[in-house]
């Protein structure tokens, strides 16, 4: 009465694979599916923040630990005539802007950055697709900003605006407060102690050191505080967020 | 003979019920936990030692692709791997550079962060049942009762004897439903406390919010490339056991011993 046999269980075998495989592709352009997937996202969120005093520092390094060549990824010159033009005069008229749910609104020059307090650390910027390198930066801590701009009670993210496109869109990221106030979140405007090159976002990019590479938006020309990310861009709170399906919080 | 003494109690199945409830449900896990692991590695596939690494360090292993030829090189040794790596047809005939081919990886198209939400997804399921069967089967004694080696099975001539029996059929064979051997405990406790705990401590360690929380974790592998390397080596000394697993099943009852490990079967190892 054996209806399973050897050579039944071996094809059987091989037609759960196959249907595995096409299914798979079928399930993963399913959107009920993916909010199923991207649950573990929230998994990963949670138990990451209730692990440790939430305000840990990333690993910092030493001078002789620095990758030999630190590098580029994503956007390497955003190539538009106010950015080249900007660049000729060594972004000197560049600025920041604070908008949104500030009490103060600010507007910052490159130099006017620069005589506000630094902090300098060696980290390991680890990519999405896989690569480390270790660089050493130098910017000033996004929390003095904060702290000169004084956040309304209401803001709950902080959103960052680029000068570069991708795909035509404009380049965007966002964190929230805690890693906003993080004392390793930085707006750096160095790269091994020389002016941030162009391919790694000159002349100001983020650190946000305990996530992945795609978190560090590059170019930045503005810090704005929101209650919600749903307005911005897609609403999913980043340019890659938006455009494939990678995760807003990208600690793993 | 002094072997059969525990796995004969009649009532007792052959396989308890959470080591099957497990043994699927981790099966599936590990397939998708590789095939979307094979999409990640496909977005740099390039693999080194230490904290940092990237295109222009030097990777001990790296497949790519140049003048239409696709090459595996570990070390200084290069391999010409076209057709299957590196440099291959897919479904529609179209040439494709990725590293591994759209058969071995979920999604089968490039998607990397679709690869990394069935890795992550699937991840959490392998580690949470991991630990259940770990705490069970201690629980209940299964690792203690069926893994537990006597000293007399460490005698050189007995570990010498099991080697050979797993290269003989009728050995093969005649082993199936019996307690296991000294080469199958060895195997089973390398794997279950070993091998895939180490799949989760290496995944972590590569996480950038763990290495702040845990730095030890990282350290512990000499930095986060290293530990992505002994997540890609230990995840293909798991498709060596599943291949070796494959083999002895079908050597020795394939179909009795699948329906053992999905009804549980009895103690005997009847032919019923």
């Amino acid at each position: 009465m054996t209806i399973l046999t050897r050579r039944n269980l071996i094809s059987g075998a091989a037609i759960g694979v196959g249907s595995l495989l096409t299914g798979c592709d079928a399930l993963t352009r399913s959107p009920a599916f993916q909010d199923i997937l991207a649950s573990a996202e929230t998994a990963n969120f949670m138990v990451q923040r209730a692990l440790g005093d939430r305000m840990e520092l990333a690993s910092e390094y030493g001078a002789t630990d620095l990758s030999p060549v630190f590098r580029a990824n994503g956007t390497r010159d955003p190539g538009t005539s106010d950015y080249r033009a900007s660049a000729a005069q060594g972004f000197a008229d560049w600025q920041l802007r604070l908008t949104g749910l500030f009490v103060e609104p600010q507007m910052f020059s490159l130099a006017a950055l620069q005589k506000l307090p630094q902090r300098t650390q060696i980290t390991r910027h680890d990519c999405v697709e896989g690569w480390s390198a270790i660089g050493q930066w130098t910017g000033v801590p996004l929390k003095i900003l904060l702290d000169i701009a004084q956040l309304h009670e209401s803001a709950r993210f902080l959103v960052f605006h680029c000068a570069d496109r991708l795909g035509g869109r404009p380049y965007y990221e966002s964190i929230d407060l805690l890693d906003g106030f993080h004392p390793q979140t930085i707006l750096a405007h160095q790269l091994n102690g020389e002016p941030l090159p162009v391919a790694n976002g000159a002349p100001l990019r983020l650190r946000v050191e305990r996530q992945l590479g795609y978190k560090h938006a590059k170019y930045v020309t503005g810090v704005e505080a929101v209650a919600s990310l749903a307005g911005i861009g897609e609403g999913k709170g980043g340019y890659w967020q938006d455009v494939a399906n990678y995760e807003w919080y990208a600690g793993i | 003979m002094v072997m059969q003494e525990k796995a004969n109690i009649p009532d007792q199945p052959r396989h308890r019920l959470t080591t099957r409830l497990w043994h699927w449900i981790n099966a599936l896990c590990l397939l998708i936990l590789l095939m979307s692991g094979l999409t990640i590695f496909n977005a740099h596939p390039r693999l080194y030692w230490g904290e940092y690494g990237a295109n222009t360090d030097h990777a001990w292993m790296a497949v790519g692709s140049s003048d239409r030829i696709g090459y595996l090189r570990v070390g200084e040794m290069r391999i010409n791997t076209t057709g299957i790596l590196g440099n291959w047809q897919d479904s529609e005939g179209r040439i494709q550079t990725w590293a591994f081919p759209g058969w071995a990886t979920i999604p089968s198209y490039y998607s990397l962060a679709d690869g990394r939400r069935w890795h992550f997804f699937f991840a959490w399921i392998f580690s949470l049942g991991l630990a259940l069967f770990m705490m069970r089967s201690l629980w209940n004694q299964h690792i203690q009762k069926d893994l537990r080696m006597r000293r007399d099975e460490w005698r050189p001539s007995n570990i010498g004897r099991s080697i050979r029996d797993h290269s003989r059929i009728s050995a093969i064979r005649q082993s199936a439903g019996k307690p296991y051997n000294i080469v199958q405990k060895l195997t089973y406790i390398g794997v279950i406390f070993i091998l895939l705990p180490l799949m989760i401590i290496t995944g972590l360690a590569m996480s950038p919010a763990m290495d702040a929380n845990w730095p030890f974790l990282t350290d512990l592998f000499g930095g986060r490339q290293s530990a992505r390397s002994v997540h890609f080596i230990a995840a293909f000394l798991l498709v060596l056991f599943f291949l070796i697993h494959m083999l002895m099943v079908l050597i020795s009852r394939p179909v009795r011993q699948t329906w053992a490990m999905i009804t549980g079967g009895n103690g005997r190892g009847s032919d019923g």
